[in-house]
Parts: structure tokens; sequence; C-alpha cells
């Protein structure tokens, strides 16, 4: 029972980790209707400049320095790419995001090549327990930042006036501008938040029981996406709960893997694509998605 | 219909001969590259293959997929299994090779039908994250599934045997040149890409074209019309399947090893590359995007000492593999931001231009 209850906060820490980064896919979704495929290069970049600056500025510093520098790098591609598109097909932006990603990827794993670099977090690998159950510290802090970040978040996007811009963007992009909204600026900022948000879950993606930054934190990253899709592309409630189900789900299939042989190792890293694909047989939409409805 | 019309004789003419001059030149090649550039020019031809498919699927009818490698992976892997004898404790069917082949294209074709509850209802980015798991799974079981697939190590490719011909590389001399297993697989691979061609521009020229294109550009008003989506978005799925487990085949045959690292999610962004870069929708498209893609890192390893910035892999600088890779990736931007229609339009827009000119 108590690996049980250990398994299910691990995950449900991990899918917090996972909320934070569909969530930042589904505001870039929702103000520019642009699926971004480069969400897990932005990730990487933000954890990067993180792991090469914290021997010299510190952690704290440096972990700013990495939310800055993934927001910028967002914001760059929104501002030198996406805006430069004149055509009005999205799925064709989707592509051009595919392009963004090989380039930003193909660059950051060339400057990671083999190393794994730790991002020099004050957790370390300490554990706290609490009768039967024992959590490393940074599964605790990674559930704790990532609440505070996502409640943050809701509450500007519910009350501030660039969250009301970015909702009229979403629900119509004509009569936004129309009403003095500067579409322009909503989806730069959507960019630079989703970089943010994304610098911070690369944080958590690579501290203790992770090794650190490597090649393959980008595929961890990926694992977002089903999340976000499961959860509905348009729904922001949709990332949180897909994140905590996939999160939960990878940390059970990973948990019980000893009694799961039969179907093969590294079962947990599967397990976010069955839940997506089991789920959106059933609701094409996702959870909490749009149903597409069209008048003809 | 009124250009085809319009369309002087003249410049049919020149078409023909360029065409005629093309066919007389590939089939010469393997009298005079050595092996390194033939088998260049065979992953092109897999690689175009295979970009036909993706290109029915994402550039006629717009259904994103990202799962292209996952079908390559069960064309290359269907084939070793039903032609293998069971080397190493390995399955193996011992089938002829070329219903091995014919049987891989088959399986592929199936698995992609399997996924038809997916790939009939979703578009967009839902289906390009959804067949996104299809890779993942297909990792998963190449890695597991040791029987099948001989796990990480992957397994030997049996080489293919045609009317007592076998592809391999005991060495039969043609007009004194030597042929191995890459110049006959020359021509078989020439073969292929030419029926494999030929049938998708019949597809994209007929009534599934027209149909294909309507769900691409209104879906509803294609409906309305009374083209079954669903259905047709299912049909293309399996095609392109198809076209993709060939793909596989040939590659496979290429390589004489398939190991899973090769069939990851980095090889489905490929093929996606190769067709934007080509241009979305058209099979000349789809080829010269696969030529572009598949030939740049091949050409950057060739000539790495003599160009700047690119290295040899190890050596500290930019490894050729990733100097194409930021080529392709940046091609990918430009050409849509810039070029919308990619290569295949350059020509195309160049021969209308003349058209109009002479009128």
């Amino acid at each position: 029972m108590s690996t049980f209850a250990e398994i299910l906060l691990n995950g449900v820490s991990l899918g917090s980790v996972y909320a934070l980064i569909a969530l930042g896919f589904v505001v870039i979704f929702r103000a520019t209707e642009v699926v971004n495929f480069a969400h897990a290069s932005l990730l990487l970049a933000g954890g990067y400049v993180t792991a090469s600056l914290h021997d010299d500025l510190g952690f704290w510093p440096a972990l700013l320095v990495g939310i800055a520098g993934a927001a910028l790098v967002g914001a760059a591609v929104e501002f030198l790419v996406m805006r430069r598109y004149r055509g009005s097909d999205h799925s064709v932006l989707a592509i051009v995001t595919i392009g963004v990603d090989i380039l930003l990827t193909t660059d950051l794993t060339r400057r990671i090549g083999t190393d794994v670099l730790t991002l020099g977090d004050p957790w370390g690998d300490a554990v706290l327990t609490l009768g039967p159950i024992s959590l490393a510290h940074t599964r605790i802090a990674a559930f704790v930042a990532a609440a505070l970040l996502i409640t943050a978040f809701l509450l500007v996007f519910r009350y501030t006036s660039w969250g009301v811009a970015m909702r009229a963007a979403a629900e119509s992009a004509e009569t936004a501008a129309l009403m003095g909204v500067r579409l322009g600026r909503v989806s730069l900022g959507a960019w630079a938040v989703a970089g943010g948000l994304a610098a911070v879950a690369a944080l958590f993606l690579t501290v203790f029981p992770t090794p650190g930054l490597e090649r393959a934190t980008s595929l961890a990253a990926l694992k977002a996406f089903p999340a976000a899709i499961l959860g509905g592309l348009d729904s922001t409630t949709g990332a949180l709960v897909g994140g905590l189900l996939v999160g939960v789900t990878e940390s059970l299939a990973t948990g019980y893997q000893s009694d799961l042989t039969f179907l093969g190792r590294g079962l947990g890293d599967l397990a976010p694509y069955l839940v997506m694909i089991a789920i959106l047989l059933v609701r094409p939409a996702g959870l909490f998605g749009t149903k597409e409805l069209a008048r003809v | 219909m009124s250009e085809a019309l319009a369309r002087p004789l003249k410049v049919l003419g020149t078409r023909t001969y360029l065409w005629t001059a093309a066919t007389v030149l590939l089939l010469v090649l393997p009298f005079y590259l050595d092996r390194f550039w033939l088998q260049a020019g065979l992953f092109a031809m897999a690689a175009a293959l295979g970009a036909i498919g993706i290109n029915l699927l994402t550039g006629a009818t717009g259904q994103l997929s990202m799962g292209h490698a996952f079908f390559l992976a069960v064309g290359a892997y269907g084939y070793c299994v039903f032609a293998a004898d069971g080397p190493g404790g390995l399955t193996g069917l011992g089938l002829p090779t070329w219903l091995a082949a014919v049987l891989a294209v088959l399986v592929a074709g199936i698995a992609g039908g399997l996924f038809s509850p997916i790939s009939g209802r979703l578009s967009g980015a839902y289906l390009g994250i959804a067949t996104l798991a299809l890779v993942f799974i297909g990792q998963h079981v190449m890695f597991n599934a040791h029987d099948l697939t001989g796990g990480a190590n992957g397994r030997d490719v049996p080489p293919l045997n045609l009317f007592g011909l076998t592809f391999d590389d005991r060495e039969l001399l043609v007009a004194a040149v030597p042929f191995g297993s890459a110049e006959k697989l020359w021509y078989a691979g020439l073969l292929a890409l030419v029926a494999g061609a030929l049938f998708a521009r019949g597809v994209l020229r007929g009534r599934p074209g027209r149909a294909m294109n309507a769900i691409r550009d209104h879906r509803i008003a294609a409906g309305v019309i009374g083209v079954p989506v669903a259905r047709y978005r299912a049909a293309v799925f399996v095609l392109s399947s198809m076209y993709a487990g060939l793909a596989g085949v040939l590659l496979a045959l290429v390589f004489q090893r398939t190991v899973p690292d090769y069939f990851g999610i980095t090889l489905s962004l490929e093929y996606l590359a190769m067709i934007v870069i080509g241009g979305l929708g058209s099979v000349s498209g789809a080829v010269a995007g696969a030529v572009f893609v598949s030939l740049l890192p091949q050409l950057l390893t060739r000539y790495s000492d003599a160009l700047p910035l690119v290295s040899a892999p190890g050596t500290g600088g930019i490894a050729p593999g990733e100097a194409s890779r930021y080529l392709y990736g940046a091609a990918v931007v430009l050409v849509v931001l810039f070029l919308p229609g990619g290569l295949a339009r350059v020509t195309a827009r160049r021969r209308t231009r003349t058209l109009t000119e002479e009128r």
C-alpha cells in the first residue's frame, strides 16, 4: 500500500510538470491556433541555459536567466518565423514549427553532446520520510512550483487585461482585433509565456531521480503532447487533467514494471501514448476539448 | 484544362527529350558510379517512395502524420520475418523473398488499416500527435519483441531473389562491370519507384485525388458533395502506409541489416521535411524533396574535408549529419515562408510563365 501511495504521489508530481509543459502548448494554440511542435526544443533551450550558467551565477539567478532565455527564444520564433507567414493555413504553420524544432534540437543536442548536465538545484537527492512513505524533495518542489505557477497563470488569464485579450483572441481573432486587441502582442506574449513555463518544467524533468539534462530530455518533454491532446487542445483544464493523467499512468507503469515484464521493458515511456490512443478512440476531441461544430 | 490544350507541341517535345535523357542516365549510372554513390542513390529512391506515400496523406489529403517511421519499420522488419529462415533463433518463415516483400507491404497496409478508427476521425494536430504514438509503440516493440526483431542489435536482411537472380554481393559481370548488390538493387529500386510514382500520379489525377484535395481544402463541403470523408481518410492512410512499407523493404535491402534506432521520431520528421521542401501534394515534389533531404548528408559526408564549418564526426566541429539537419530544418522554414509550393512549384511556375509569354 505504501508503495502504491508513493508511486501515486510521484506520479502526481511528474504529472504537474507535464501539465506545465502542456499548458504552454495549449496557450500558444488558443492564442494563435498554431500547434507548436517546437515546444520540446524550447524546453531543452531553457534547461541548457540554466545548466551552463549555474556554476557562475548560482542556481536561482541561473534559473531566472534560463526562464528568460527560453521565453526569449519562444518570442524570437514567433517574431522571426510565425509572423512572417502570410498564408492562412494553420496546419502549414504547424509544419514550420517542425522545421524550427529540427533546427533548435539539432543545435542543442550538438552542444550537449553525450554529456549529462546538472542544473545545480539545491534539493540534491534528499528524501523526506513520512511514516511508511518516502518522497524525494525534488518531487515535492516540483509539485509546489507547478501548482503555484499554474494557479498564478490561471489568475492572470482570468483577471488581467492581457488574459482577457488572449481569451478574446482565442474566441474570435477578427472581432478581438476590431475591438483593439493587438493580436501580434498577444501571440508574442503567448510564445514567451510558453517558453518560460517550459524552462521551469525543464528543471523538474532533469532533477533527481533523473540523471540530468541530456539529449533524451527532449523525448521526455514530448510526453506533454499526449497530455495536451488527451485533455483537449483548446482547454487549459484539459492540459492540467491530461498532464496529471499522463504522469500518474507513467509512474504506475514504471512502478509496477516488475509485474508487467511480459509487456517488455521501458513500459513507462510508452504509457502516456497508450492512454492517449485509448481516450482518442472514445472522445476524438479529447476529454475537455470543444467538439468541432460547423454550420453550413 | 485549357492550359493543357493550349500547350504548344514544342514544349511537350522538350519535356519528352528531358524524360528520355533522364531515363537513359538513370539506367546507365550503375556502370559508372562507385558503391557509395549507388547506395546514396538507393537511399534516395527508398526515401522517394516513402515520401510519395506521406505526400498522398499529408500533402494531398491534409492529414498530418508523424508516424511514417513506424510503417517503414513494419515493412523492413516484416520482410525480414517473412523471408529469413530462422537464423540465430529468430522467427523466420522462410518464404520466397519476392513473396516476403509483397507480404511486408501488405502487413504495413494492414497496420495502417488497424489505425483507421483514429486516422478516419481525426485530423490536424490531433492526428499528428496520435501518430506520434505509433513511433514510440513501434520502438518499444522493436526493442522488446526479441524473437521477431532481434532486439537492439537488429537482424540481418536476407537478400532479394527474383527469377533466379540473387541481389547479393556475388559478383556478376555485365559488360565488364562487376555487378554487386548495389548495382542489381539499383534497377529493382528504379522499377519500384517508377511504378509507385505512376500509380500515385494516377490516384492524384483521378477521381480519388479530387476527393482527397476536396477533403483537405474543405472537409464539410467535400462531405456535402458526397465524398465519404472518414472512409477516404482511412483509405489514404492505408495507401500511405503501404508506400512506407515498400520504402522500408527497399531500405532494409540496401542496409542489409535493420536496427530499431533508425526508425525513430527523427526519421518521421525527415519525411515531413522532404514533402514540405519538395512541394506538398504532388509526386514530383515528394521525389525532389526526398532526393534533396537524403542526398544532403551523403554529399556533406563525402566532401566534409573540402567544406568550411563541416568536419568529420568526432572531431569537434559540426558533423555532416548535423550540418544536413541544420540545412533541411532551415529549408523547411524558408520554403514555407518564401516559396510556398516547394521545389516542384519553382519549375512548374517557370513553365506556366513561358507559356503565358508565348501566348
